[in-house]
């Protein structure tokens, strides 16, 4: 009865109809950055002929060599570099240390100290007065201010601290009888049970500084410390900026350019995309299990 | 003071002396010294970084002077306050603010719901897993990079979508520099970027639901659709209901970097909302005072809106995100 039901065109029609939908709505998530890809690759002669050219025919390098033709693309990839594997670490320390006092029932003020903290996700000053307190700590224009202002996401912090209650209260005890000290279990028992939550974490965190964009405008004047999001807007979104000073050759044109540069600051996060997914979609879920 | 700490202290326990219980607080204190420590930094950091600047939010009190500092400066009560009223900005702020958030909760909201559906319908394993890979991806690109891809795709100047539109013959239309498109292109960048990642949740619903409820349907001879209808979408109206009210606590953030990027001499009409006009008046232009006004406003009538959401949450049986 049911597999006679199954065969029936009605279902075969079903599936079909929907796989196809779901094909073409996942290829409108992807094909934008194929596109991309593409077009970084093409020659200028076939992009200028061609303004409605989807698929280069000849492959060529020239945007590339141009927006390497200066140092100011990669300055400004290794600041990201360096903020992001700097910045994920003091969060994931800042993180990991202030939620697992929080994680002691014992703890004296730990619920005054929990709801303090849960009102910052509720309330939130603005970034005007953030702004000031940043400047008078004269954080403005150092990378401090893309790192320390940040350092602790109170939502990631509650998300821990719930996984680090419900690990088994016995190995602590036993290891206090043992003579450990707090700092000890913490390092030798805690994190090492802790390591998938801390994983995704520390890749939230990380794409989080790769992608960051608005306290770069507020607190970063000096375009020597611009993370590379900022200098994708002045080329791509304003074209205020040319990457080159050689006045010899004629620029490539800005489309190949701009998809190039697009290219370059991307191409970290979709190289490394396959191999994370996972542990993303883990902490999706994580976070929505209260404690 | 004794018999009240008797009495509160329960019937077993004998009313605790005070100097014996600062000596128990003091061996705790002692026997916990290192978690204390290690709360320190975090608890600098909040007070620095969140506390601090709601300290710094009487300013908008003040007529602040960066040069005379917070101690210096004049207070105007609600001088501020007033202003902002009575300023025709702030309706069209109001308004800007409204409508997006009006434009994302009807068109983004139910997307990753269907979508999420859909998946659930695929039987073939490997096929529904590469959908998944596929429709993540873009959550995880910056917004300049959308909004940048956006503009290549949009523009006049040899945009792919314009040049089709005028290749069949239509005239070219300017997007980016229109105020009648704006909203409909802010809500496109949303559903791209986020519908994918959106099913996550959902798809963990519908994980749970048990697979001898669709046999028991199909034996009673329901289609597909009424399957969908009678087993699925029950399984998941709990979530769906618990998320509804969430975004509505939400409502007015409307995502400052995005909207900023997008925004231009030509747009900012109907694309300027308060996020975005803290930005330009207080950092770019220095109104110090002025902005922080602005964003004291949209601050208490989001918390107002998230604790009332949650609420609104707990009644429905649900958790809520505190």
């Amino acid at each position: 009865m049911i597999v006679a039901n199954e065969r029936n065109w009605r279902y075969r029609l079903f599936n079909t109809v929907n796989a196809t939908l779901l094909a073409v709505i996942s290829a409108a998530m992807v094909l934008p950055f194929l596109y991309v890809v593409l077009i970084s690759f093409a020659t200028d002669k076939e992009v200028l002929s061609n303004s409605f050219l989807l698929v280069p025919t000849r492959f060529s390098l020239e945007g590339y060599r141009y927006i390497f033709s200066t140092p100011v693309l990669l300055h400004s990839l290794g600041v990201t570099v360096g903020v992001t594997v700097v910045g994920t670490l003091v969060n994931l320390f800042m993180t990991v240390l202030t939620a697992y006092p929080l994680a002691h029932k014992e703890l004296m003020a730990r619920r005054p100290l929990m709801m303090l903290i849960t009102f910052t996700m509720i309330f939130n000053a603005g970034i005007v007065p953030t702004f000031l307190i940043v400047k008078s700590l004269h954080l403005t224009n150092t990378f401090g201010a893309l790192i320390i202002p940040s350092a602790i996401s109170a939502f990631n912090l509650i998300v821990v601290k719930n996984f680090f209650q419900q690990l088994p209260d016995g190995l602590e005890e036993s290891a206090k009888i043992d003579g450990a000290s707090d700092p000890g279990i913490l390092m030798r028992i805690v994190i090492p049970l802790s390591m998938p939550v801390i994983a995704t974490f520390s890749l939230f965190y990380a794409v989080g500084h790769w992608n960051t964009f608005l306290s770069a405008i507020l607190y970063i004047n000096d375009s020597d410390k611009w993370p590379i999001q900022v200098l994708l807007r002045q080329i791509v979104i304003l074209s205020e900026i040319g990457l080159s000073d050689m006045s010899d050759s004629p620029p490539p044109p800005s489309k190949i350019i701009n998809m190039a540069v697009i290219v370059f600051s991307t191409a970290p996060i979709l190289v490394f995309y396959p191999f994370l997914q996972k542990y993303f979609a883990k902490g999706v879920l994580l976070g929505s299990v209260k404690g | 003071m004794n018999q009240l700490n008797g009495s509160l202290s329960g019937l077993s326990m004998q009313a605790p002396i005070p100097a014996s219980r600062r000596r128990r607080t003091l061996r705790r204190l002692a026997r916990d010294k290192w978690l204390y420590l290690m709360l320190l930094p975090g608890v600098l950091y909040f007070v620095l970084f969140k506390y601090a600047p709601m300290w710094g939010l009487l300013i908008s009190f003040q007529d602040y002077q960066p040069y005379l500092g917070f101690g210096g400066s004049d207070w105007v009560g609600f001088k501020h306050f007033e202003r902002l009223f009575n300023d025709p900005l702030f309706w069209r702020l109001l308004k800007n603010t409204l409508v997006l958030a009006l434009y994302n909760i009807v068109f983004f909201f139910p997307a990753p719901i269907l979508l999420a559906l859909m998946l659930n319908e695929i039987r073939k394993e490997g096929f529904k897993r590469a959908m998944q890979t596929m429709i993540y991806v873009p959550h995880f690109v910056s917004w300049v990079v959308v909004v940048g891809i956006a503009y290549t795709f949009l523009t006049t100047d040899g945009g792919v979508v314009n040049e089709a539109i005028a290749a069949i013959g239509g005239e070219k239309i300017g997007f980016l520099t229109s105020a009648d498109w704006f909203r409909s292109i802010i809500t496109l960048e949303v559903m791209w970027k986020e519908t994918g990642w959106g099913t996550i949740i959902f798809l963990a619903a519908l994980a749970g639901v048990d697979p001898q409820q669709y046999e028991a349907a199909r034996m009673d001879g329901a289609s597909r659709l009424r399957q969908l209808w009678h087993v699925t979408l029950p399984a998941i109206r709990s979530t769906i209901v618990i998320l509804f009210i969430l975004r509505l606590g939400t409502f007015l953030d409307t995502g400052f970097e995005q909207i900023f990027l997008m925004i231009n001499s030509l747009n900012r009409e109907v694309g300027e909302v308060f996020d975005t006009y803290v930005y330009t008046a207080g950092i770019t232009q220095g109104q110090f005072s002025f902005s922080t006004a602005v964003g004291l406003f949209k601050s208490v009538i989001g918390c107002i809106l998230v604790v009332g959401a949650n609420r609104l949450a707990r009644k429905f049986g649900e958790e809520g995100v505190y």
